[in-house]
Formats: C-alpha cells, sequence, structure tokens
C-alpha cells in the first residue's frame, strides 16, 4: 500500500512538473492569440491571457492589408504555392522513391548514394546559381522557382523516407501483380502507392509546412506585392506600419500559423514518424 | 532465349526503370551539380548578376580572412562568423539538454503522454514562422512583456533586449532552445529502446540514479546524441528567418545578430556582390563539413552503437 501510494504520488508530481513547464512554453504562443483580441492601447501593459476588453477590430484591420493588397491576396498565394509544391513532393519523390525502392537497373547503388549524400548539402551553395538561372529563365515574380525544384525531386528527405517505408512493404505483392500482367508504373499506380499513404501524408504535411513558413526563397524569388505570400505579407505589414498596428499584425500573425496547427492536431501521428524516422530538422 | 534477345530486353528493362529516375536525374544535374560547379567558379569572379562575371582568383577568399593590398579584410565577415558560431555553440547544446531532460521526465507510462508530447512539439511546429519571429521582437523589446514579467519578480532594470548589442543574439538562442521538440521526440523514442533491465540489474547492484545516467542512459542514447547534434548544428549555421525579422533585416544593433547566411544575403541581393556570396556559400559548406567530420572523429569512443558494452 505504501509503495502504491509513492507510485502515484510520482507520477503525480511527473504530470505537474510536465504541464507547469508545458504551460510556460506554451505562454508566447497563447499570450499572441490573447493579445490578437485585445484592444491595440491596451496589449503592450498586460501579460494577462485573457483581454479585459475583447475586440474583432485587430482582424479587420488587418485583413485589409496594406494599400490595395489584403491579407486575401497573401493567403491565396501562399497557399496555391504551397498546394503547387505539395501535390509535386508526393507524386515525384514517391516515384523516385518506387525507382530506388523496387527496380532493377545499373548504377542503383551508385544513384542512391549520391541522392544520400544530397541530403547533406547546405542549400547556399546551390542558392545563388539557381537564383542566376531562374532569372535568366525569366521565372522571377512567378511560382516556378518554388514548384520546378519539387517536379524535380530535390528534396531527397522525402525520398529516403518513402525509400525507407517502400522496402518495408512484401515483395509478393508487386510480383504477383506482375503475374497478373501488370507493368511498372501500373504495380506502382495500383499496388505500391496506395499502401505507401502513411509515409505520403508525412511528405505532405512537412512539404507543406515548410513551404508555408519559407521566408528566405520566398523573400529572393517575389518582390511584386500582389504575389506575397504570408511571411512576406507579415514582413511588409512590420516594415510600414506604426505602433498603433501591432494589434492587427498580431491578428494576421495568428491566422497565418492556423494552417500548421490544424494539420498539427488532425494528423500529430504522421508528425512523429516523420521525425523519429528520419530526423527532420525543426 | 538467344544471347542478343536477352540483352536487348535488360536494356528495355533498363530504360523503363530509368525513366522513373528521370526527374530526380534531371534535377539532380541541372539543380544541384551544376549549381555547385558554377557557384565554385562564381567565387573566384567579380559578379554582380547585371554583368558578367569578371575573374577576381583567390581575391574574395583573401579579402575574407586576410585582406589584400588594396581591399581590407572584411571585419564583418568575421564579426558573422563569430555570431553564428556564438549561436549555434550555446544553442545547440542547451537545446538537446533540455530535450534530453524533458524526454527523461516523460519516459514513462503516462496515460496524456499524447497530448503532453504535442504541447511540448507545438514551439517547433510554429517557431521557425515570420509570426513567431514577429511575436519575439515585441516580447522582447524594452518595454515589452518579458521585462514586465522580470520587472514584476524583481529585476528592477532589465536590459532592452532586443535594441542592446549585447543581449540581442541571447533572444535568438532563447527562440532557438524553446524549439527542442524535434530532438525531444527522437530522445524519447531512444530511451524507449534502452532495455529496462538494465536499470534493474544496476539498482540491483546497488547504482544510484546519477550513475544509471552516465553509465546506462548516455551510453545508450550516445548515437542519438550525435544525429541529433550534427543535424541541429547544420540547421543552426543556416537560420536566417529569425535573424532578418528580429534585427529589421539589417543583423542590427552593431551587426550583433549578423548571421551567415544573413550576410550572405546582404552581400549578394543587397549588394550584388554574387561572387562574394558564393565564396561564402563555399565556406560554409567547408565549415559545415568538417564540423561534422570532426563530431564523428571524437565521439569515436564515446558513442557505442549496440549493445555491446
Amino acid at each position: 500500500m505504501n509503495r502504491k501510494a509513492r507510485s502515484i504520488m510520482s507520477k503525480l508530481l511527473t504530470n505537474i512538473v510536465i504541464i507547469v513547464i508545458g504551460f510556460a512554453m506554451l505562454y508566447p504562443v497563447l499570450w499572441l492569440f490573447s493579445a490578437s483580441f485585445k484592444v491595440p492601447n491596451t496589449i503592450f501593459g498586460d501579460a494577462g491571457l485573457i483581454p479585459k476588453a475583447f475586440t474583432w477590430d485587430n482582424y479587420a484591420k488587418g485583413w485589409k492589408g496594406i494599400g490595395i493588397y489584403s491579407f486575401g491576396t497573401f493567403f491565396k498565394n501562399s497557399f496555391v504555392i504551397s498546394l503547387l509544391c505539395v501535390a509535386a513532393n508526393a507524386l515525384f519523390c514517391s516515384l523516385t522513391a518506387y525507382a530506388f525502392a523496387r527496380l532493377d537497373f545499373v548504377g542503383k547503388k551508385v544513384w542512391f548514394a549520391v541522392m544520400l549524400v544530397t541530403m547533406m548539402l547546405p542549400d547556399h551553395v546551390t542558392t545563388i546559381p539557381r537564383y542566376v538561372l531562374f532569372n535568366t529563365f525569366g521565372w522571377i515574380n512567378t511560382f516556378l522557382p518554388f514548384v520546378v525544384p519539387r517536379i524535380l525531386a530535390t528534396d531527397a528527405f522525402f525520398i529516403f523516407l518513402l525509400v525507407q517505408f517502400i522496402r518495408g512493404l512484401p515483395r509478393e505483392l508487386d510480383e504477383s501483380a506482375v503475374m497478373d500482367g501488370c507493368n511498372k508504373l501500373t504495380v506502382y499506380w495500383r499496388i505500391l502507392m496506395p499502401l505507401t499513404v502513411p509515409a505520403l501524408i508525412t511528405t505532405v504535411l512537412f512539404t507543406f509546412l515548410w513551404t508555408w513558413d519559407d521566408f528566405f526563397n520566398q523573400l529572393l524569388y517575389l518582390t511584386r506585392p500582389e504575389l506575397f505570400t504570408v511571411p512576406l505579407g507579415l514582413r511588409l505589414f512590420l516594415d510600414s506600419s506604426g505602433i498603433s498596428s501591432w494589434g492587427s499584425l498580431f491578428a494576421m500573425s495568428v491566422l497565418s500559423l492556423i494552417p500548421c496547427f490544424v494539420l498539427f492536431l488532425s494528423l500529430q501521428k504522421y508528425f512523429v514518424r516523420g521525425i523519429a524516422t528520419t530526423g527532420i530538422k525543426g | 532465349m538467344s544471347n542478343a534477345n536477352y540483352r536487348k530486353r535488360k536494356l528495355k528493362d533498363n530504360l523503363s526503370s530509368y525513366a522513373f529516375l528521370l526527374p530526380w536525374l534531371v534535377g539532380f544535374f541541372a539543380l544541384t551539380v551544376y549549381p555547385m560547379i558554377y557557384s565554385l567558379y562564381l567565387s573566384f569572379t567579380q559578379y554582380s548578376i547585371t554583368a558578367p562575371p569578371i575573374w577576381v582568383g583567390l581575391q574574395n577568399y583573401r579579402v575574407m580572412f586576410f585582406g589584400t593590398e588594396r581591399i581590407p579584410r572584411d571585419e564583418r565577415f568575421l564579426n558573422s562568423l563569430a555570431v553564428t558560431f556564438r549561436f549555434v555553440f550555446i544553442s545547440v547544446p542547451l537545446k538537446l539538454a533540455f530535450a534530453l531532460l524533458v524526454a527523461m521526465i516523460m519516459n514513462r507510462k503516462l496515460r496524456l503522454i499524447g497530448l503532453y508530447r504535442a504541447v511540448y512539439y507545438i514551439p517547433t511546429l510554429l517557431g521557425g514562422s515570420v509570426a513567431i519571429a514577429v511575436l519575439w521582437r515585441r516580447l522582447f523589446a524594452g518595454d515589452g512583456i518579458i521585462n514586465i514579467i522580470l520587472r514584476g519578480i524583481g529585476w528592477a532594470n532589465p536590459p532592452s533586449w532586443i535594441s542592446n548589442p549585447d543581449y540581442a543574439l541571447s533572444t535568438l538562442i532563447i527562440l532557438a532552445v524553446w524549439q527542442f521538440g524535434s530532438p525531444m521526440i527522437i530522445f524519447l523514442a531512444g530511451l524507449q529502446n534502452i532495455p529496462k533491465e538494465y536499470y534493474e540489474a544496476s539498482s540491483i547492484d546497488g547504482a544510484g540514479r546519477v550513475r544509471q545516467f552516465f553509465s546506462i542512459t548516455l551510453p545508450g542514447l550516445s548515437p542519438i546524441i550525435l544525429f541529433n547534434f550534427i543535424m541541429q548544428m547544420t540547421s543552426g549555421f543556416q537560420a536566417f528567418t529569425q535573424a532578418f525579422i528580429i534585427s529589421g533585416g539589417n543583423g542590427g544593433p552593431l551587426d550583433s545578430t549578423m548571421f551567415y547566411s544573413l550576410y550572405l544575403y546582404l552581400k549578394g541581393w543587397g549588394f550584388s556582390e554574387m561572387g562574394y556570396a558564393s565564396a561564402m556559400a563555399w565556406v560554409l559548406l567547408v565549415i559545415i563539413a568538417s564540423l561534422t567530420a570532426i563530431a564523428f572523429k571524437v565521439s569515436g569512443g564515446l558513442v557505442s552503437y549496440g549493445s555491446g558494452e
């Protein structure tokens, strides 16, 4: 009995410690959320999490954006870029992964090793020449610099993730499909692709997240305000507005976090899988 | 089957397999190999996208570290290197320590483990965004919430973090450490793979908690610690967004938050010195590669794989 009581106490204590630290960690985000509903001139003196006077004004004002461009434009651009990248990565990374995991061809081992090396390369060594190249093509101020690299399966992380996953599927599946008259493409499309859905969801999630938050490339390639994405919109707002509009800025910041947040809450276990299997950078 | 026929089929088989690899192959050559060669070439030139590159030999590299007869050493570059090293080698160990500590607290049968893990991952999920950087800039302002709280608990004159060159970098370090979710999840998975019997056996032998930590937990996790360290170090050296937003794009105050990537961006796109920026990119590649190699080398004696020990 005594021992049981001690074990319960220790468990309770663990839970309390975790909750207290967890609350401290979430405090900045919670404060941001609450500040977005506070009356602007009361935001800064107030460390509390419950608005004393509640208002939607920040959202209404913030949504109007800067000049003639509303945040609606920025959200639309961010969604278009992110969804195109998601679709391209899901399709082309998994086709590549299928080739590495299942097909036989001359030089496969070498190419696979090369692919793993590209995973470790810092982006900076390719950034400038890619910029020069895309500039020559006239792709500045288009979405092509984001989408074309995804179509060409340059995110080796996801190829690796999908290869690992496909290797875990029983080979008998494709062998019997071949006997039934499937060719390479139909084996992939009808048999393996449906089975890799969990790994594809992980790919989709992280592609969306990284594209949505990718400030650096958007800063380089998008310079016309009508093409601005949410991160660029927030930065524009930050630079061009005075103290008075922090409330609106916070409101738009909250909105910008919602898509990632919703995806995370609804598909949490795929996040954990993605991090645990490939150690995806965070 | 005739030999020729067999070869023909084999060739066809190879070609159709390569068709699946084609997008990646094109991407590899057009967007990785060619850019790397080209940026290596550019690093020996003076180049401002509007005019053809002019060959200057080792000038860019010499300016970075030594200076030439005509051009003095680039002190801003050396400063950005120092700032980035400070950032990486303070934030990464702290981040891993927090990640391990929290993972160890959570490593027991908890009913709400899923919820806890999610809550602790949220900063990592959101932390890379411009939105959180904007928030940070405001939280750590002189009249920001952090100082209100600090005054509340008795620090009469806290610094105005963001605008004070002595403290600005620390806000970025705090922001990085705050995002310890990924290594935490990896540690948690690693802890669950250490056999419980090890702990039971050692406690029968009279080993205390601290002893167990150093002789079971740390060795058991060592490959994972190394992996986490390299991953976090690599991304730490490339950090950009947070420094850009928090400093207003100039790495200030007084270059105290001038991260390497930020300086590279300013050189390449602000001053149109793309040759110099390319040289910087190659120096960064060499730094990251050497540090990774050193990490492997140094850890050689410390990391234990498998259960042989």
